[in-house]
């Protein structure tokens, strides 16, 4: 838990637009233990998922660097799995193909074939997906899909685990039951797990810490808030927990009252959506 | 008599018809049933139609052919061939039967085997077209899907033969023609020709108009994979020929089949076209040579052939759909 296992230092990301650059991340400097679980929150286009797609190694950033157990990351990697926040599963083939996709991937030197089927197997049934081994990703619910996401970022073994939003499209109890899913899982595995997310309940009751982002253009971290909250959590137990809603509230000061964007409430709902898809498509995040 | 005749034979030929694409596509009978009536309800209309006006138009080989003159001519056409097939047998027994006496007088001595020398018959020519448009449709894919596939993968390229593109899609085959068949008759010389140069030029052509669809259709479908499954292929660090065939291919597989279907489309249409023109034997020839002859018969098999081509590219296409049903992840 206390070995030093992934290191941000001095991140900065500038886009080239037809403006001229645009700095969407300044200084961003992390150490994140392993084992540990950590939320990215802020305002949309504060550069959440930029922070995250230089970790995975899908962005390249232009000043600074990120190393992981003492190897610098420049490119994507398995040891580095992401969770998209629509799945990304491959519509043509089943559940169980798209896991195999990632297995026969990452451990087709060293590991036998029955090995990998139950390697595969066994992961279909860590998330409750075994049942639906042989259907398509368009026969079954969004929440199961994203149960196969998660299902095939862990068979890739990673020592991070990156989550891109991972329920932020699924309806409300859809997605606590997925959170406590989650929540198991990481009990089991002790992964280390950075996740981005919109939701403060979420971050609060999923994280060891939170990392909260300023917002953008030139988003930095504002502040780092370390949950101490004991585990397993219970969303229910801890909804009348003065700690848990002491953290809670910390949170959303930060995001509304220290963070709180310029324009009024109703016009930045209706861009949220939109912008959101943007910064998933485009990597560009800070807009505002 | 006609009156009679027509609206028989017409639900003759649409029943027909609806078997035969409940067979290929597999559909319920209860709803094909459903969906039979107004088909029938308008082939019936406009044979009606026909049937009337067809007598208003006179030409210099007669008034046009109404829907039982071509249905007797389909007939006759039938009969030729089926009469040409027994002249042939005919010739085949007796040729064999020669060669075995000349051999059993004299064991060492050479027989010579003669194809039997009739002109093809019209069902010989739809045998004929379907081959070379489907080997002109083959010559096709080959050629347009791997080159959508890098157009695709590499945006410098695509911008780089786009204009080329545009600017071959729209020729007609007959501006085509003449050039391959010069370059085919100077290019393709040998003394025991493998395929007759008339093949290859129809061929040829048909591949060169057939082809754009499919290209474009397939460059479109790879540059479109979703980025999400681009990035999950960067994380897992497929290989670029993994790349390609576990992700980027299956993905374009549904832009892939419908470019494949519009090539199919126009490679019939194509052939007909450069058949007439090349002289090269099929359908377009047939009708070609029913043209020239000018008898009093000639409009209705020519109306015949029309239909049996409209016919022909009505199944080709649907051959393609029960394939992409076959194959396509979205079907």
């Amino acid at each position: 838990m206390t070995k030093l296992h992934l290191e941000l230092t001095g991140v900065e990301m500038a886009f080239d637009t037809p403006k001229g650059s645009f700095i969407a991340l300044d200084n961003i400097n992390l150490k994140i233990k392993k084992g540990e679980f950590v939320s990215l929150i802020g305002h949309s286009g504060c550069g959440k998922s930029t922070v995250l797609n230089i970790v995975a190694g899908l962005l390249q950033a232009t000043k600074g660097g990120c190393i992981l157990d003492g190897h610098e990351i420049n490119s994507p990697g398995p040891e580095r799995a992401v969770v998209f926040q629509n799945h990304a599963l491959m519509p043509w083939l089943t559940v169980y193909e798209n896991v195999e996709l990632a297995v026969q991937q990452v451990f087709r030197k060293t590991m036998e074939k029955q090995e990998r089927q139950d390697w595969i197997q066994h992961n279909l049934e860590l998330v409750n997906m075994a049942h639906a081994a042989n259907k398509r990703p368009g026969e079954i619910s969004g929440g199961m899909a994203q149960r196969v996401g998660i299902a095939r970022a862990l068979a890739m073994k990673p020592s991070v685990l990156l989550m891109d939003e991972p329920f932020g499209a699924l309806d409300a109890l859809t997605r606590a039951q997925l959170q406590d899913s989650l929540m198991d899982i990481q009990q089991d595995l002790n992964n280390t797990v950075i996740m981005i997310t919109h939701d403060v309940d979420e971050a609060v009751l999923l994280s060891d810490r939170i990392i909260m982002m300023t917002n953008g253009p030139a988003a930095a971290v504002g502040e780092d808030l370390y949950i101490d909250l004991q585990r397993p959590r219970n969303r229910v137990a801890l909804a009348n927990d003065p700690t848990y809603v002491r953290y809670r509230q910390e949170v959303l000061k930060f995001l509304y009252e220290k963070q709180r964007k310029l324009e009024s409430i109703a016009p930045r709902r209706a861009n949220k959506a939109a912008e959101a898809s943007t910064e998933r498509n485009t990597g560009i995040t800070a807009r505002f | 008599m006609s009156t009679l005749t027509n609206p028989s034979s017409g639900t003759g030929v649409v029943s027909w018809l609806k078997v035969l694409t409940d067979r290929l596509t597999g559909a319920e009978l209860a709803q094909t049933g459903k969906q039979l009536l107004l088909p029938m309800v308008g082939i019936l209309i406009f044979l009606g139609f026909w049937h009337l006006a067809a007598p208003q138009v006179n030409t210099s080989l007669g008034t046009f052919p109404g829907p039982a003159q071509v249905w007797e001519q389909s007939g006759q056409l039938w009969q030729e061939h089926v009469n040409q097939r027994e002249r042939a047998d005919k010739f085949v027994t007796m040729q064999e039967e020669r060669n075995a006496r000349i051999l059993a007088d004299n064991p060492g001595a050479e027989v010579k085997i003669r194809g039997y020398p009739g002109a093809p018959t019209f069902l010989d020519q739809v045998v004929t077209s379907l081959i070379t448009v489907l080997a002109g449709f083959f010559l096709a894919t080959v050629i347009a899907v791997p080159l959508g596939i890098v157009f695709g993968l590499n945006h410098y390229f695509q911008a780089a033969v786009n204009p080329l593109i545009q600017i071959f899609k729209p020729v007609s085959p007959l501006a085509w023609l003449p050039l391959v068949t010069m370059v085919v008759s100077a290019t393709y010389v040998s003394d025991d020709p493998m395929f007759e140069k008339s093949f290859l030029t129809s061929m040829i052509t048909v591949t060169l108009c057939s082809l754009w669809p499919t290209l474009i259709n397939t460059s479109v479908g790879v540059a479109a994979v979703n980025p999400d499954l681009l990035n999950v292929s960067r994380v897992l660090r497929l290989s670029f020929w993994t790349h390609v065939r576990k992700v980027v291919l299956p993905s374009s597989v549904p832009m892939i089949f419908t470019g494949l279907r519009v090539s199919l489309g126009i490679a019939w249409m194509v052939l007909i076209a450069a058949e007439m023109l090349a002289q090269s034997p099929g359908l377009g020839k047939f009708v070609w040579d029913e043209f020239q002859n000018g008898s009093s018969q000639s409009l209705s098999r020519i109306m015949a052939a029309v239909l049996a081509i409209g016919f022909i590219g009505f199944l080709l296409d649907r051959i393609m759909q029960v394939i992409q049903k076959q194959i396509a992840w979205n079907e």
